[in-house]
């Protein structure tokens, strides 16, 4: 018991396995998890940093080790993965849904494709970091709106906000360039890191592998940082102000402070994967953030598992990936190449519907839930022999 | 949930009282004039000048409805206080005006004899005044540790930006909270649950830990709505145990339909009918008083 209170910050997603059955004398892998766990630093901070680097190890492995189209997935995917963390604490944690991310993103990158302008410009970092603010800026309007809207109207208003950004950029078309969109410079890669990647795996770093690090590496310190968020006092606020807001405003939180805070972390983070958006796709259109990109965000999150990190991780990572392999399978299976692409969208509203008729609580939750019914059967016998 | 409609009040009549086990403290508290009195003797009405909470003269219309009309409270430091009535009688509002939900279209409340303009609920915390809801209102996807984590949300120290860099100034406010949380849960007898989600625990438990929050916060003032609710008559006797221990540490406001409990643990009683006050004072006084027989006492007296 004493480990199970010792353990403070631990993120959500990994505390409820061990929430739900609270014995942490279990045998076998329950035993061995707490070993672990004890050998982890106890700061947050350090725990947190750890993780992140060994996940930046991981993420240097694949990008050097896959092919330059690959590594062109991974930058599409980390933008949404940026995306969907960011849209995970908001809808998940603190229960305001939003069907305006894409609009949020548009912003990042319009606001990227302003300041970048190649040589000579303001630094890249700076860039990203003026966008994320610009657009933290624009999430706390509408966010000062939503906070007192709920449901279906909370939706609604988020969905204008989808169709009307879009809709700016035609309008201002002489300095957003209109339908045709904005051209987003390409980011030159530094000496510096050309030599770093050559150093650890002799190997060349294209543009597109460096704009694959870029968003990993933004994906990763957006990772870090909501993961603290969530592990401490504001994720739990958040929570509560979700679950009971009456209790909540009862405990002395001010419920349209911290609804407004969540929607402003959550569109920076939007802010961040439309300035990876940008960078990666080298123009900002109209085009790419329709309603459609709000809600394959939505749904990416939702079939990771709402309120997860992984799960938004795990989610854009099917966002990103499916299509191409079911188009494959489909060429592999004797199609021709349109009835191959038309099969993507198919299996992916498929996969969607069996999501939410088989296990509405994601991916993550559905792990959980496999994983807590294991513990407990393991945990079954083991209490009758000792007792 | 706190427009809702109060708990239906078990009407006084036969029905219920022959449900009740024989010599049950229900009936037996009401008609018996030598119940349990208080310990500190019959305590003098505070007023409002030197109550650590008051109401004065309020006045709360819905509408062509009078909910309350020209209601006065006056809670003495370290004074178990209930407000009892009749079901409809204006208890739950009187409780939302204190709590800043409801808005009085007359009347102040005072805190330490300074009249409070512009009560939110959200202000209630730092004022030192915690409440307890009908039912248990827990958030139901933080564990009981959390949860009591989030009453104790005053008491923090570190802010936004240290929780998103995690700096040691966070971590050390996450096991002070923590620190504080244990300590109110094991003091209910709750601590073995820290790690569990609300929903799993028997109702009884989760009422504890839903007290244990309002505990965490550390007031001075204790607003406990309808507690005894669904609880057993041994734990509802704990209950009244553990309310009499906590008026060292603070004052308790207390509305409540158990009767045994009202009279067995409070100094004062305010009683209600039709939103007006029709008594106030010691439990015995009460007890006797004609205009609460007649409010709803009577009436049990007549059919039983």
């Amino acid at each position: 018991m004493a480990q199970q209170i010792d353990r403070t910050g631990t993120p959500a997603a990994e505390r409820a396995p061990a929430a739900a059955a609270p014995s942490a004398a279990a045998p076998g892998p329950g035993r061995r998890f707490a070993a672990l766990r004890r050998r982890m630093p106890r700061s947050t901070f350090g725990r947190h940093a750890l993780i992140t680097l060994a996940a930046l190890v991981a993420v240097v492995l694949v990008l050097e080790l896959t092919s330059p189209f690959r590594n062109s997935q991974f930058a599409t995917m980390s933008y949404y993965a940026i995306a969907a963390a960011g849209l995970t604490v908001l809808t998940g944690l603190n229960g305001q849904i939003s069907l305006g991310h894409g609009a949020l993103m548009a912003v990042g990158a319009y606001t990227t494709g302003l300041l970048l302008t190649g040589d000579g410009g303001l630094p890249l970092p700076v860039v990203m970091l003026v966008a994320a603010a610009v657009t933290a800026l624009v999430g706390a309007v509408v966010g000062a709106a939503a906070a007192r809207l709920h449901g279906p109207y909370l939706a609604g208003a988020t969905l204008a906000l989808a169709v009307a950004v879009p809709g700016l950029a035609i309008y201002f078309d002489t300095a957003l360039g209109g339908e045709q969109g904005l051209p987003v410079a390409s980011p030159h890669v530094p000496s510096w890191f050309a030599d770093a990647v050559y150093f650890l795996s002799a190997n060349e770093t294209p543009t597109a592998k460096y704009l694959a690090y870029v968003g990993w590496g933004t994906l990763l310190l957006v990772l870090l940082l909501l993961a603290n968020l969530m592990a401490a006092r504001t994720g739990r606020v958040w929570r509560a102000v979700r679950d009971d807001e009456v209790a909540a405003e009862l405990a002395g939180i001010r419920l349209g402070r911290v609804r407004v805070l969540a929607f402003v972390v959550s569109a920076a983070c939007a802010g961040l994967a439309g300035a990876v958006l940008g960078i990666v796709v080298r123009l900002a259109a109209p085009s790419g953030f329709t309603i459609v990109l709000s809600l394959g965000l939505l749904t990416a999150v939702v079939v990771g598992g709402l309120g997860s990190l992984v799960g938004a991780l795990l989610g854009s990572a099917l966002l990103v990936f499916l299509p191409p392999a079911v188009t494959n399978i489909g060429i592999g299976a004797g199609l021709d190449g349109t009835q191959a692409a038309q099969l993507a969208p198919f299996v992916y509203g498929v996969v969607l519907v069996l999501v939410m008729l088989l296990a509405p609580s994601g991916a993550v939750g559905v792990t959980k839930k496999l994983w807590n019914r294991s513990r407990k059967n393991r945990r079954g016998p083991s209490t009758r022999r000792t007792g | 949930m706190l427009g809702a409609a109060p708990k239906v009040w078990a009407p006084p009549g036969i029905g219920v009282t022959a449900a009740r086990a024989p010599g049950d403290a229900h009936v037996s508290a009401l008609t018996s004039s030598n119940g349990p009195t208080s310990p500190n003797g019959p305590p003098a009405q505070p007023d409002l000048s030197t109550a650590v909470f008051a109401a004065s003269g309020i006045g709360v219309r819905f509408g062509g409805l009078v909910a309350l009309d020209d209601v006065s409270l006056a809670v003495g430091t370290g004074q178990v206080h209930g407000v009892i009535g009749p079901n409809g009688a204006g208890k739950t509002t009187l409780f939302n005006v204190c709590c800043g939900f409801v808005r009085p279209d007359a009347g102040t409340v005072l805190r330490h004899g300074k009249p409070v303009r512009n009560l939110r609920p959200h202000r209630l915390a730092g004022m030192g005044i915690a409440r307890t809801l009908q039912g248990v209102g827990l958030f139901a996807g933080l564990t009981v540790a959390e949860n009591v984590m989030v009453g104790a949300d005053r008491h923090r120290r570190a802010g936004f930006a240290a929780t998103l860099f995690a700096l040691a100034r966070s971590d050390r406010d996450e096991r002070a909270l923590r620190g504080r949380a244990m300590a109110a849960l094991s003091e209910l007898g709750a601590d073995g649950y820290a790690d569990r989600l609300p929903d799993s625990l028997p109702y009884p438990v989760q009422k504890r830990v839903a007290l244990a929050r309002a505990l965490a916060a550390e007031p001075d003032l204790l607003l406990l709505d309808e507690p005894a609710s669904g609880l057993s008559n041994d734990e509802m006797t704990e209950l009244g145990e553990l309310i009499r221990t906590l008026t060292d540490r603070m004052s308790v406001v207390l509305v409540e339909h158990h009767m045994d409990l009202v009279m067995s643990v409070c100094d004062r009683i305010t009683v209600l009918d039709f939103g007006k006050v029709v008594a106030d004072g010691t439990p015995d006084e009460v007890r006797d008083d004609p205009a609460v027989i007649d409010a709803y006492l009577g009436e049990e007296a007549t059919h039983s």
